[in-house]
């Protein structure tokens, strides 16, 4: 699949990627972004861009299980990789813990940053370094939201971590 | 009526919420065309001050996927009278025209638009433009202009210039025991929503023009276009069904959806142009400021005495103006008292409405000054905001429709401890950190506008609620479901919104708090007609159990209109339309506001914010680590949603008060932290716990819903609350926001 064929200069390299479990063989110009790859070509605009510097992380996704700012990642060195965006988390009608905790906590307000408040709120559990709300607060603040809903992404942040964490006791436990 | 469904009120989770938070409600940058999209790419000056001496386009155009370039000196032909470029929210002025001719006005001005096949493309094009420029000395720095002073000449359309003054406040204020009088200064903010401002204008076959735009107004930008390209009005569809987020910014149109328009009638293809995060610091921002306040008290506190004045800063094209000085003659009770208000010219972008315009700005000078003359005359700061209030508007001479701000005191205060405070500066610790509390007053205008919207009742009984309102992050889908659920029994998530789109029922601009009054009340207006038209058809039917009924009896349940006090007796929906032969019912509801009311009364929202800083002076490190906000803001449709907007509000403020910052190198009059890193707004690790109180407040003149709008009150006030903590921790005055380290290292200095 050559899409950037008719869009640039005929200069693409060959790149596999997996997105959100779909195998994908693109041709992609040195310079495009892993962001402009997934907004433009591949239609997947759940990831936003923000500021296209690195700095207010509306753009994370998550590559190989790590959150990474997707703008600051040029797409041909991804060969291989294994990325997931927010559209691979979960639908409207079959919603991740997070989205729904951030429904529920209305942990934002205009939504623009939300896709990347939740990819890095889900590298953020796995990561496990978080263990209180002190520690959310500072592990989350490379994810800017405008809107201030701070508190309440906190909120359902630490929800689903105790969730998580009852779930992981009950197993260790059975 | 009534209203069983218990909808209005409950804390209802937003409906487009599942669509946010997966990623699949697009924004304006995020919409294909049929025929595919050409992008575009914006070239802005370098200068502040100027005109383009010579423009080399060789290398630009000749770079692979670029399909034209614009300047002045190919832009095709525009509408030519000002009257064509003004919007709905213009301001007296001439509105910018891009790319109009080789003037140069402000630094980051658009100068140049590469159009190309890809994104890319047209961006590394005008990375190749080369343009020269006559550079002449900028002017941009406020508080070295600010003899050129001057009274706006054209008052602004909705801003009330400063009443004229009553008593005498300068003799009053010499014959007083205690006086203050201080200037405050605060830099220019810029708004920065999350969202890039982006078009995407689809070009249709027969010319028609689709337009997705981050705008807060489709309807604004609808006429706004038609009006400079000189079209059809109905060959231009606007829409907006999501914006992340704005301000205020997106009140007029920006420059990014003339440009692209321009572009895609020229090449008569589709195009989009997203502007990147540095274009946003040269769209529009909340003006520099610089005020002075003298306050005067006698013994007991009560004030004798305020005067305010006000300079802003405006573009050299527009006479931007705001309600700055007004609120400090009419938070208090005060019978002597001058107010005055005026601008200069510098070389930057026109300044624009942000979040609670002048509020913001002149209540922290206003609760910054009252608070130093509380210490100063020896009495508790609440208490001293106690004996000052004020029942009535002293500038306007009318009655307030509510004011539950004694509310928002007390419970405020009970809820932060208030009472526990020790007053003296310098006297709470908490380790090595100094502890500060402190508190101020807010206040933003409750209006109601003109507006409309539609209802449709269909057979099955599924409700549509439609106007061409926004929502910006503000609730508006989700309070719009709630209040068309409300008249027909149902749950707000099974009504259809329909919102965002210029052909929808004639809405204001998303702005001034008034959408959830004004769309609301039209809402609620249309579901009762439906509900009298279909009541009507029922009682036309032979033997119909509600022949006597009125509306206000009867009720709508399970698909059925019943009488309110007997379920039994009604007809269920689907049977009453078919025997009137109809579909569905659709009646439009409209709304404005009272004029003959608005003669004697005047509308404001309330609040009281508490604030707990933490200081480590050793460091310089400021931190807010408790915020109560109190507001009085009438009747509250979704405590959720409405949360959340004063939460916006407070942190909007705290970034106010400690962070945000456009920093001008005056020199050059350019702009240095034109990105997110260097301009900082507050970040997770910033906000600590804020706690939101809504009093009760019951107004049945504020607007029909009862409702007085929440998106500005959270912010005002907020400033000065953070301020006023810093000083009781510290023992220093700051009165040049944003309060930074070196503000506060250069305090600790200067007081050794």
């Amino acid at each position: 699949m050559d899409l950037l064929s008719n869009r640039s200069s005929a200069s693409g390299l060959p790149v596999s990627l997996t997105i959100n479990g779909a195998h994908h063989d693109v041709s992609v110009d040195p310079w495009v972004t892993l962001l402009d790859l997934l907004r433009g070509p591949l239609s997947m605009t759940g990831t936003k861009k923000g500021c296209d510097h690195g700095q207010c992380g509306a753009c994370t996704v998550l590559i190989d299980g790590e959150r990474i700012n997707s703008c600051l990642k040029l797409a041909v060195s991804l060969d291989g990789a294994e990325i997931t965006t927010i559209e691979g988390l979960g639908t409207p009608d079959n919603m991740h813990p997070l989205q729904k905790a951030f429904v529920e906590h209305d942990a934002y307000q205009c939504g623009y940053c939300t896709p990347g408040q939740i990819c890095s709120a889900a590298g953020l559990l796995k990561e496990g370094h978080a263990h209180s709300r002190e520690e959310i607060r500072e592990l989350m603040s490379g994810n800017l939201c405008r809107c201030g809903a701070y508190t309440n992404i906190a909120d359902a942040i630490e929800d689903v971590m105790q969730a998580e964490n009852v779930g992981a006791h009950r197993e260790a436990a059975e | 009526m009534d209203t069983s469904s218990r909808v209005i009120g409950f804390p209802v989770s937003r409906i487009d919420g599942p669509l946010k938070v997966t990623g699949t409600a697009p924004y304006a940058a995020e919409h294909e065309a049929p025929d595919g999209l050409l992008h575009g790419f914006v070239t802005v000056a370098t200068i502040a001050s100027g005109r383009i001496a010579e423009i080399d386009l060789t290398e630009a155009e000749t770079f692979p996927g670029v399909v034209k370039i614009y300047t002045h000196q190919n832009r095709p032909r525009t509408a030519w009278w000002d009257k064509a470029w003004k919007d709905e929210v213009a301001l007296p002025g001439h509105p910018l025209r891009p790319l109009e001719n080789d003037r140069i006005l402000f630094d980051g001005q658009p100068v140049a638009l590469v159009i190309g096949t890809s994104f890319e493309a047209a961006r590394d094009a005008a990375s190749l433009i080369r343009m020269t420029y006559h550079e002449d000395e900028p002017h941009t720095d406020l508080r070295f202009e600010q003899d050129q002073s001057y009274v706006p000449k054209e008052k602004r359309s909705g801003i009330s210039p400063p009443p004229k003054p009553r008593g005498d406040a300068d003799r009053a204020f010499s014959q007083s025991p205690y006086q203050i009088s201080a200037d405050y200064f605060q830099e220019g903010e810029h708004h920065n929503p999350m969202e890039l401002f982006a078009s995407t204008v689809i070009y249709g076959e027969d010319g028609s023009l689709t337009i997705h735009d981050k705008t807060q107004g489709s309807q604004n930008v609808q006429s706004y276009i038609a009006s400079v390209f000189e079209l059809k009005p109905d060959k231009v569809r606007v829409l907006n069904k999501f914006v992340g987020g704005a301000f205020g910014s997106g009140l007029r149109p920006k420059h990014q959806v003339f440009l692209s328009v321009m572009a895609a009638l020229d090449l008569k293809r589709s195009v989009k142009l997203e502007l990147s995060r540095r274009e946003m610091f040269y769209l529009t921002w909340r003006p520099a400021t610089v005020q002075t306040v003298s306050m005067a008290a006698d013994d007991e506190g009560h004030l004798t005495a305020i005067m305010h004045h006000a300079v802003q800063a405006t573009s050299l094209y527009e006479d931007y103006q705001e309600v700055v000085v007004n609120w400090s003659g009419l938070a208090y009770r005060c019978d002597n008292v001058k107010l005055t208000y005026e601008l200069t010219e510098l070389n930057v972008s026109t300044p624009g409405d942000m979040r609670a315009p002048g509020a913001a700005t002149g209540v922290f000078a206003l609760e910054s000054v009252i608070d130093e003359l509380s210490y100063e005359v020896g009495i508790d700061p609440l208490d001293m905001r106690i004996r000052n209030f004020v029942h009535i508007d002293q500038n306007m001479d009318k009655q307030l429709t509510s004011k539950a701000l004694h509310a928002c005191y007390r419970e405020g205060a009970e809820r932060f401890g208030w009472a526990s405070r020790s007053p003296a500066p310098r006297s709470m610790r908490d380790g090595r950190d100094l502890v500060g509390w402190g508190m101020a007053t807010g206040v933003w205008e409750a209006s109601l506008m003109q507006s409309t919207a539609k209802v449709k009742l269909e057979r099955n009984g599924h409700v549509t609620v439609s106007a061409a309102a926004s929502d910006i992050g503000t609730g508006t889908y989700t309070i719009l479901a709630q209040v068309g659920a409300d008249s027909f029994g149902i749950g707000a998530e099974q009504v259809t919104v329909a919102i965002g789109d210029s052909s929808l029922p004639k809405s204001p601009v998303e702005g001034g708090s008034w959408t959830a009054a004004s769309s609301g009340s039209a809402v609620q207006v249309a579901a009762t007609t439906v509900r009298q038209t279909l009541l009507k058809h029922a009682r036309d039917l032979p033997n119909s159990p509600l022949k006597d009924a009125s509306v206000e009896q009867t009720a709508i349940r399970d698909g059925r209109l019943v009488l309110a006090v007997n379920d039994q007796a009604g007809v269920a929906i689907a049977d009453i339309m078919d025997a009137a032969g109809v579909d569905f019912i659709e009646e439009l509801g409209e709304v404005g506001p009272d004029q003959a009311q608005m003669k004697t009364f005047i509308s404001y929202t309330h609040s009281a914010a508490f604030v707990e800083v933490k200081v480590d002076e050793e460091l310089g490190v400021i931190r807010v680590t408790r915020v109560v906000s109190a507001i009085a803001a009438g009747r509250i449709l979704n405590p959720k949603t409405a949360r959340s907007q004063i939460l916006g509000g407070v942190v909007m403020g705290i970034g106010m008060a400690l962070h945000e910052e456009g920093m001008f190198d005056h020199r050059t009059g350019r702009i240095m932290n034109h990105n997110l890193a260097e301009y900082h707004v507050p970040a997770h690790a910033d906000i600590h716990d804020i706690e939101v109180i809504f009093v009760e407040e019951h107004d049945d003149k504020a607007s029909p819903l009862g409702v007085k709008g929440l998106g500005e009150i959270g912010i005002v006030g907020v400033a000065a609350a953070v301020a006023n903590a810093i000083y009781h921790a510290t023992g220093t005055r700051f009165r040049h926001l944003p309060i930074t380290i070196d503000k506060l290292y250069y305090a600790q200095e200067a007081a050794e």
